[in-house]
């Protein structure tokens, strides 16, 4: 919250740096729709960011300006006009800025407890779940729970922002040290403009006393939420986090463009899982968020284990590639994936495995579901450097179809150039099939809940990856997200 | 009169399968339907189940005086029918429990009472198992997922112990069993014997027939019941086949 204690529209008008038309629109907490060179100074003074984070903005604006939107994915979509969408909203009653959780907005907080997040400490206290949450309402983070014990242990968890005051020096050697500022389109796009996320820091041979967790949600009309996270995990030091995503339902399209990038040095373990249920747009394909998200983990250290979890249900589109990059010898990386697209939805959605030390290993598991007239591609790459002898992978994606307007498509890449690698890719497309069904129904299921078991049953290898509270929650989204996809 | 069918008419496809079929059962009986290969066995016990695919295009079919075939399949197990299958079959991820818990909370649910207590269903169901010398091991792998062709017909049982239907077909439950695997699935169906129930197996063979002795035998030939009679028909099929029934 280190910024809100300020007026930021005095401070503004006191630098005298912008023009009267953004004064103006500054009043309402929201930068005009609209990216230059200018937006991109604003935001960074909006959040009182030091010289050099405002150098690197401007460096990945400059370098986004040259580069293209790509094209490759199984995607479609009317061209996205950069220049409508607002870069920086903040939900009024933060103008003056919490101090505590007692002074935010009963409403905010009524968001989230309809999202089931358990946002007071003392509900926390009280042992309902052991979780410590970042949340973030658009832009800025509303509050940061069990901050003192994490503290305690050495771990720091807060919103990136404030880690640029508390903490530079970790967040300058490690920020676009995963993914560089001119990346890709879209993570060059975020390098500019991003304005809030999480950083997790767990110092040398810790083990993070808890679950830690962050909820994402976009409630601002046309709105592009760019978060940006970033975990680092020292020598022997191991966590688990937790993103969820949610966004109430709008007729329009909102881009959602974010980045994260995990560090683990010798012997650290991350564990990354995601439960995405961003809108996905109506039946007919209308509204919904585009969902562009570079996510990327090192395993700079050797021994280390970077482990990615999504379950994503939600977005009009999805085109997301979590991936690692085994630097270290001995290195592990999963990725463990279940995909649904129902209605019009599309996903372009799979990971990267770069084999880069000895003896590095990666285990791919994707469970991709379709139902209505969803599109569902896997996109996956396993690369295995000159170095990287004794590589191994294993790759298996499955994917299941529910009715015939649905599809489902598999594109592998591999790329070896060590002979000493070994590769294992299976593969398999089925149909529920009728007998399935049947034989539910003939038990006395209903249909809709014999499809929610099958399917449930298609991605146990994944959800067996979850933390456990997070298992039944996906299982529950799952269910909610196939409603009306059979009959 | 627990089961009462009129003048069946079904086809699959475009095949007329039943043509005029009649039969009536008893609550507390047991009935035998035999018959040669195609002659409209199976689709009998679908029909009944309300499979998709097989059409009703003539007569009417009453359970508790009700119109059955206007009930969706999951309604008519919840009303108490329950059909073992001659090809159960596998949900690869979905565990018997799972499978077993959610049919018999749906039939809870059904009749308006509450789910049962995850306490009492594992007791139940283990106490079950017992009866079908089923491992409750087998019980948390998923729905018939590598199971033998005997495991799978045990499982049948099993499922029918827990669900206690009042109507249970068992289509070819029989068919591929050892010696002492028919045995156990014959104690199985013998132990659901009740005044409040009935029994329809449909079987190739007498060989079931000793083990479940039977009120009547019918046999199903060319899409009709061509002949009732006592258990004493069951043996006389064996002896002389179903060619002169077909003939006459």
């Amino acid at each position: 919250m280190a910024a809100n204690p300020q007026d930021i529209t005095e401070l503004v008008r006191s630098r005298n740096v912008y023009s009267a038309g953004f004064i103006t629109d500054i009043e309402s907490d929201k930068v005009p729709p609209g990216l230059s060179e200018d937006v991109i100074r604003l935001i960074s003074a909006k959040k009182e960011e030091p010289q050099w984070l405002l150098d690197f903005r401007l460096k990945a604006y400059r370098r986004w300006l040259k580069m293209t939107e790509p094209k490759w994915a199984h995607v479609e979509f009317a061209p996205i006009d950069y220049q409508s969408i607002s870069y920086y909203s903040q939900p009024k009653s933060m103008k003056d800025g919490p101090k505590s959780l007692a002074d935010v907005d009963p409403k905010l907080l009524e968001t989230y407890s309809k999202l089931g997040i358990p946002l007071r400490e003392q509900e926390m206290l009280a042992g309902v779940q052991n979780v410590a949450v970042d949340v973030v309402f658009d832009s800025v983070s509303v509050a940061t729970t069990f901050k003192s014990k994490l503290r305690e242990a050495g771990v720091i968890f807060c919103p990136l922002s404030e880690a640029v005051a508390s903490h530079p020096e970790l967040v300058q050697k490690y920020l676009g040290s995963v993914v560089p500022f001119g990346d890709n389109f879209y993570a060059a796009l975020n390098s500019a403009v991003f304005t809030e996320g999480s950083f997790v820091f767990i110092p040398k041979g810790v083990r993070c006393p808890m679950e830690l967790s962050t909820y994402f949600r976009i409630n601002e009309r046309n709105t592009g939420q760019f978060e940006r996270t970033l975990i680092i995990c020292e020598e022997g030091a191991s966590v688990s986090y937790l993103e969820g995503c949610t966004a109430p339902q709008r007729d329009e399209n909102q881009l959602h463009a974010a980045v994260v990038e995990l560090v683990a040095l010798d012997d650290a373990v991350i564990k990354y899982s995601t439960v995405q249920n961003w809108y996905p747009g109506d039946e007919e394909g209308r509204g919904g968020i585009y969902n562009f998200v570079t996510k990327r983990g090192d395993c700079r250290g050797p021994r280390s284990k970077i482990s990615w979890t999504q379950v994503e249900t939600g977005s009009a589109i999805t085109w997301k590639y979590p991936s690692c990059i085994l630097r270290g010898d001995d290195s592990v990386g999963e990725f463990y994936s279940v995909a649904l697209t129902n209605h019009r939805q599309q996903a372009d959605t799979g990971t990267k495995m770069i084999h880069v030390g000895k003896n590095t290993k990666s285990t791919i598991i994707s469970k991709g579901i379709a139902a209505g007239h969803g599109q569902q591609s896997y996109r996956g790459l396993v690369r295995v450097l000159e170095s990287a002898t004794g590589a191994r992978n294993y790759t298996q994606c499955d994917s299941l179809l529910i009715g015939s307007h649905c599809g489902a498509h598999t594109f592998p890449y591999t790329e070896v150039r060590n002979p000493s690698a070994r590769l294992e890719h299976e593969a398999t497309t089925s149909k529920i099939a009728e007998d399935q069904l049947y034989y539910c129904r003939a038990r006395g299921i209903g249909e809709e809940e014999a499809v929610g078991m099958i399917v449930n049953g298609f991605c146990k290898d994944v959800f067996k990856e979850l933390p456990m509270e997070f298992a039944v929650e996906a299982q529950k989204l799952l269910a909610v997200s196939l409603e009306g996809a059979v009959g | 009169m627990l089961l009462e069918i009129k003048n069946l008419h079904a086809r699959v496809e475009t095949k007329e399968i039943l043509k005029g079929l009649d039969l009536t059962v008893k609550a507390g009986e047991v009935h035998a339907i035999m018959g040669p290969n195609g002659a409209g066995k199976s689709t009998l016990s679908h029909v009944i189940a309300g499979r998709e695919g097989y059409a009703v295009t003539d007569g009417e079919v009453l359970f508790n005086g009700k119109n059955l075939l206007e009930l969706e399949p999951e309604a008519r197990a919840c009303e108490g029918i329950f059909l073992g299958f001659q090809y159960p079959v596998e949900i690869p991820g979905v565990s018997n429990i799972t499978l077993l818990k959610a049919a018999l909370n749906a039939r809870r649910k059904y009749r308006g009472e509450k789910e049962i207590e995850p306490g009492d269903f594992l007791a139940w169901v283990r106490d079950r198992a017992k009866l079908v010398k089923i491992d409750p091991k087998m019980l948390s792998r998923g729905v018939n997922e590598g199971f033998s062709g005997g495991e799978k017909k045990r499982n049948e049982i099993l499922q029918m112990l827990i669900l206690q239907p009042t109507l249970m077909i068992l289509d070819e439950t029989d068919s591929g069993l050892d010696i002492d695997a028919l045995r156990i699935v014959a104690d199985g169906i013998n132990t659901m014997r009740a005044p409040e129930r009935a029994t329809i197996l449909v079987t190739h063979y007498q060989r079931l027939l000793d083990y479940v002795q039977p009120d009547f035998v019918h046999v199903l030939a060319g899409g009709r019941i061509v002949k009732s009679g006592g258990p004493e028909l069951a043996k006389e099929l064996e002896d002389k086949g179903y060619g002169w029934l077909e003939a006459a």
